[in-house]
């Protein structure tokens, strides 16, 4: 058997229920590769003794069926985002203020996954709290991109806050990984690592055990190395849950059965207000790339308006805060965690959270605070609020006349470590592209479709309206096909430089 | 807007971060920044725009009046941070606060 970390989950599945290949050893050489990977520093904890465990139930639950029904996941390995709450083990959220908590539960996606027969390779960094576009804000410290420039061995950021995850499926070592997206967590990251991302509908996934950033606009989704895979995980993540009120009560569809190749009579829209001042000319040209394909693919190029898309970054960067702040109130040292001791109870929290926060969540957590403070509640969290509407109404308008839109997934390729992290507002930046989706509550994919002049991968968006994951993943499928995306990154880690 | 150095100590009390007096001035100066940049949003007229807080627009499901969860006392306190000094598991501490 070739090397078992080259294929896809689709392939794996295939090859699983012909038993060519067993989960023990899908796992173990998945499990290899991610302890070979400890350079690129993607995982937070490695759990290779559990996965072995899995993989060799998943393996006797096969052989039980015998040729019967299995899990949509059976005996497929997978990270997960260190956000997602796994029982008995360190779940971290990439903040030093979750020292050594250890859930006592589980979150419903991962249940969920675990339940469709899939195998936990470990946990996954992340930005603090999933609060960054670069993975540079853990208190794990950052996660080095697998793709680098061709003759640079400068190390690049793998996007945020998803990067670990994004990595892991990028360097082959995971099948697929779960990721969360609050402003674009998911896409940014797949786009800067040629993997595919998507965030579904809000509402298609629950949030129950999730470490909460910004509620009304956190989504999980899943990372994978294709459209079909990608397809597939999330109908095992999807569904309704009676532990989330905001999860949706939408049957959930068979998304794999969504990717037909057909997208012949699809009006896809373009919307104007996402050619920025100074984007790289490759951005563009890939967008154009990606009209052409689409067009030659049958269908049909609109133009469209989304008049308030300039204000959507700075609305989100009101909402996610002030929610942010209201939501993280809860470290405060006294029932998980860090704890650092003071000479009062007030003391103590402020001596918790001052050690327990790095720089950027402390940051956000104080314009959030600031925002929903006495006086300036209806200056910016109100105004922002009503923002929201303008913005979501822009696509309800857009989406009477479109089926979809297409846009680029991230201004730029990856950047290198270091470049941005002395400048918020440019390290928001990086979101202008994803951020309009969440404040909508609609859902989006990154789909890589081609290199920039260095080498790296860029990845092209499909947005598509509440709940019309199926078109959004026919149309990913049809750019994937058109764009015949082969690259990887050459495994520069294995060699120890 | 521009936030001076003792709006930053009020909101960071108020969040209850510890922020040193060193580290006031430049929190100013980084806060102001992200401050100045979102009031582009007074460009926006919003006058008749009623708040969005949530796209979540379904009605919620009813669930029977019944208890279905509990009897956790050991899991709930099982990661408190001090350790074996929580009465043996029993309780969360915390410092003294009544005088």
């Amino acid at each position: 058997m070739a090397d078992l970390t080259e294929i896809g989950i689709a392939e794996a599945r295939d090859l699983l229920a012909k038993g060519e290949i067993s989960s023990v050893d899908l796992t173990a050489a998945h499990s290899a590769a991610t302890a070979a990977a400890q350079p690129l520093n993607a995982m937070v904890t490695e759990t290779p003794e559990l996965a072995k465990e899995m993989a060799a139930a998943s393996d006797a639950r096969r052989s039980q069926a015998d040729g019967g029904e299995v899990g949509a996941l059976e005996g497929i390995p997978l990270a997960i985002k260190d956000l997602f709450c796994t029982n008995g083990i360190l779940t971290t959220a990439g903040s030093h203020i979750l020292d050594g908590f250890k859930p006592a539960y589980e979150s419903t996606i991962t249940d969920k996954l675990w339940n469709a027969g899939a195998v936990m390779l470990g946990k996954t960094n992340l930005d603090e709290f999933a609060m960054g576009s670069s993975n540079e804000t853990s208190y794990h410290g950052p996660v080095n991109n697998p793709w680098r420039v061709k003759g640079d061995d400068r190390n690049l950021v793998p996007g945020g806050s998803s990067g670990g995850s994004a990595a892991a499926v990028a360097g082959r070592f995971a099948m697929g990984a779960t990721a969360t997206d609050t402003g674009g967590s998911i896409r940014q990251p797949a786009a800067f690592t040629g993997t595919v991302g998507c965030k579904p509908t809000y509402g298609r996934c629950s949030r129950w055990g999730v470490v909460a950033f910004a509620s009304s606009l956190d989504q999980a989704g899943p990372i994978t190395r294709s459209v079909r895979d990608n397809a597939i995980m999330l109908g095992a993540m999807a569904g309704y849950d009676p532990k989330d009120s905001t999860s949706s009560q939408h049957d959930v569809p068979d998304f794999e059965a969504a990717l037909t190749g057909d997208v012949r009579g699809l009006k896809i829209g373009v919307p104007k207000e996402y050619v920025l001042d100074g984007m790289p000319g490759e951005i563009e040209a890939l967008w154009q790339q990606g009209i052409g394909w689409l067009k030659d693919a049958g269908a049909e190029i609109v133009d469209i308006s989304l008049p308030h898309t300039k204000y959507a970054l700075p609305a989100y960067y009101i909402i996610a805060p002030a929610e942010a702040s209201s939501n993280l109130a809860r470290y405060d040292g006294v029932r998980f965690g860090l704890r650092v001791e003071g000479k009062d109870l007030t003391e103590m929290y402020e001596n918790t959270r001052a050690a327990g926060f790095g720089a950027e969540v402390r940051r956000r957590v104080l314009i959030g605070t600031y925002v929903l403070s006495a006086g300036y509640y209806d200056a910016y969290y109100l105004k922002a609020q009503k923002v929201r509407r303008l913005i979501t109404q822009d696509f309800r308008d857009a989406y009477e006349t479109v089926d979809a839109i297409l846009t680029p997934s991230a201004p730029s390729a990856a950047f290198a470590i270091g470049e941005k992290s002395d400048d918020p507002i440019s390290m928001y930046l990086n979101d202008v592209f994803t951020v309009p989706a969440n404040l909508a509550g609609h859902p989006g994919i990154s789909v890589p479709a081609g290199l920039s002049k260095e080498g790296l991968p860029l990845g092209l968006q499909v947005l598509a309206p509440a709940f019309d994951e199926e078109t959004m993943y026919r149309i990913a499928g049809v750019l994937e096909a058109a764009a015949g995306f082969t690259a990887e990154p050459e495994k520069w880690w294995r060699s120890g430089s | 807007m521009s936030v001076d150095k003792a709006t930053v100590a009020r909101i960071a009390h108020l969040a209850r971060i510890g922020v040193g007096e060193d580290e006031l001035e430049p929190l100013a100066s980084e806060l102001s920044g992200i401050l100045n940049w979102i009031e582009q949003l007074n460009e926006v007229d919003t006058d008749a725009v009623p708040p969005m807080a949530s796209v979540h627009d379904e009605a919620l499901r009813w669930r029977a009046d019944v208890i279905n969860d509990g009897g956790k006392q050991a899991d709930v306190v099982a990661n408190a941070p001090d350790g074996d000094q929580n009465n043996d598991g029993a309780f969360f501490t915390v410092p003294k606060v009544i005088e």
